[in-house]
């Protein structure tokens, strides 16, 4: 019930980024969501995209530092204390989320998150007993 | 008026020579009677105790070097039995394969005279209050010139190091005459001074006696310009005794060797040969009245020369010039022997990282910095923050406590280190000294 996150390793210079899209782009690979965490020297870009295996194969090609993080994707309704009740089921369970972004889904009234956490499999089960709606990578790869 | 702590030091060249002649020639007899490792090598080499009557005769002699310590560790080159040990030192190294020295109570007794003779060269006597910020413990620095300022009778301010702050208020309070650190503590300590408000009216510091790191000229004058003191250079290193088997007079050109004890040479590194006076090689030394370890021509790697050219403090002993490197790779940082293969060991021991690496040293407010530059292995999880600065900071512990050193530690990612098609180059040394 996880899905596939590609993360890159962003040294600070000037056109880093561009040139990581820009291998993404010619290898016709979409990006479905994007996240980058900064440090005073790197950055860390983690990607969800529609074919994870061809976009860590082209950027390892070229040279950056990638790797296939798998992470839980959930649907939260687009509602205030929506995110909450998701993320209380995880504190419940003991579970700490290491880093979460989200991005707007096809769907008006859901929004994904992506959740990277320590357990995934005990992270899923807390989310299922609760009735939150695990996203399955299929439907967020595919348009 | 020049003062002289022993008459020795003036002495004329015949008789120096054949004191050093006797010398050697009971040391040879003593290691081949009670190191093993030695008559192993004498008895290879076709040589007698008995072979060896002058100075002369000294190049017929094996080489002794770092890695017979390591290979004999910890006492296997001691020529004395454990009753007649006092003290046991050891310089830093990988764990396990530290260098150990060991000294007699004869050996403690003329250490404290080599260095009696460099507090005297540095005007010290009976009246100083003689500050000692060297570190104490198995670093020869601390009690080196600690034994040296009881030798003179002065009175021994055993601070130690570190505490930057509690150093000046001693300064002060305490009226501190004579200072011995490393010259990098001393600018920072000059440094702190001045940031502090406190003037060199405030102090009573005449003069320092610097050592145990490479030093220039220009830091000599920014030290003796923020301390309003005369800085001195020493010379030792632990194998052979600590500080004090060479040290500077007022003349601050070069460093007197205290020859009646360490007879020095300077050779060829590559081919083994004694180079003439003048010449610039290979510092070696013979320790002519160690009883505890009495090492025979051991290679110390620094870069030198010698000369016998009349100096105008009247001191007849042989002067070597300011070492100007090193015949190894061995880093000093912060007065701490580093080896970039000893930072590799830890690296390959904790096996989170890539066997590729960049050392690189600089001096920060006077302060020898270090980074370590190393990559992360391909398949590493490093999507968040934590795991990468986790793995940082494991890497600064195993380094902080195997080598002593506290270090800067960066995770590059694969291959963004140059590889070299020959010889790697693993140190940027930007420190300008």
């Amino acid at each position: 019930m996880t899905m596939k996150q590609l993360s890159v390793f962003v040294e600070n210079k000037p056109g880093t980024l561009a040139e990581i899209t820009g291998i993404l782009g010619e290898n016709s690979i979409d990006m479905r969501a994007l996240s980058v965490a900064d440090t005073e020297r790197y950055g860390i870009l983690r990607l969800i995209v529609d074919h994870p295996k061809e976009a860590e194969a082209a950027l390892k090609e070229a040279g950056f530092k990638v790797s296939l993080t798998d992470v839980i994707a959930i649907a939260v309704s687009n509602q205030p204390g929506g995110l909450s009740q998701a993320l209380r089921y995880l504190a419940k369970a003991g579970i700490a989320v290491e880093y979460m972004y989200a991005f707007v889904s096809q769907k008006a009234d859901t929004a994904y998150v992506i959740l990277r956490v320590q357990d995934n499999a005990k992270a899923v089960k807390a989310l299922e007993e609760g009735g939150i709606p695990i996203v399955r990578g299929e439907e967020v790869y595919r348009k | 008026m020049e003062r002289y702590w022993n008459t020795i030091e003036t002495a004329p060249a015949h008789e120096m020579k054949a004191l050093q002649s006797l010398r050697l020639s009971q040391t040879v007899r003593h290691v081949y009677e009670h190191v093993p490792f030695y008559r192993k090598k004498f008895d290879e080499m076709h040589i007698k105790p008995e072979d060896i009557q002058s100075i002369d005769d000294i190049s017929k002699l094996p080489f002794t070097y770092k890695q017979d310590l390591r290979d004999n560790y910890p006492y296997g080159l001691f020529a004395v039995p454990v009753e007649q040990l006092v003290r046991i030192h050891a310089s830093s190294g990988t764990t396990g394969k530290q260098t150990v020295v060991g000294y007699t109570a004869n050996d403690i007794q003329i250490w404290g005279n080599c260095c009696g003779r460099a507090l005297t060269a540095a005007g010290a006597d009976a009246s100083d209050f003689v500050h000692v910020s060297y570190g104490y413990g198995l670093f020869t620095g601390g009690l080196g010139l600690h034994a040296g300022a009881e030798e003179i009778h002065a009175t021994v301010i055993p601070v130690s190091s570190g505490n930057t702050k509690r150093q000046l208020q001693i300064f002060k309070d305490f009226g501190s005459t004579i200072l011995c650190c490393t010259p990098s503590y001393a600018l920072f300590l000059g440094e702190s001074l001045r940031d502090m408000g406190m003037d060199q009216s405030q102090i009573s510091l005449k003069a320092g006696i610097f050592g145990a790191e490479p030093w220039s000229d220009e830091m000599r004058w920014k030290i003796e310009d923020l301390l309003g003191i005369k800085a001195y250079d020493i010379y030792g290193l632990s194998e052979i005794m600590g500080p004090g088997v060479a040290f500077e007079c007022s003349e601050q050109t070069g460093m007197h060797v205290n020859e009646d004890h360490f007879y020095p040479e300077i050779i060829d590194p590559d081919t083994g040969e004694v180079l003439p006076e003048g010449e610039v090689g290979e510092l070696v030394f013979t320790c002519i009245t160690k009883e505890a370890l009495p090492l025979i021509r051991y290679r110390t790697r620094d870069i030198a020369s010698l000369t016998r050219e009349k100096c105008s403090c009247g001191r007849t002993l042989i002067k070597m010039k300011k070492p100007s490197g090193r015949t190894d790779d061995m880093l000093i940082i912060r007065g701490v022997n580093v080896f970039p293969s000893q930072v590799e060991a830890v690296l390959l021991e904790l096996g989170d990282t890539a066997p590729h690496y960049m050392l690189i040293v600089d001096r920060v407010g006077n302060l020898d910095t270090l980074e370590i530059q190393v990559e992360m292995k391909e398949d590493m999880e490093f999507d968040a923050v934590r795991l990468i600065e986790e793995t940082e900071a494991k890497i600064k512990s195993a380094v902080a406590s195997t080598l002593g050193i506290s270090a800067k530690v960066t995770l590059l990612p694969p291959k963004s280190i140059a590889r070299s098609e020959g010889k790697a180059v693993r140190v940027i040394d930007k420190r300008k000294i």
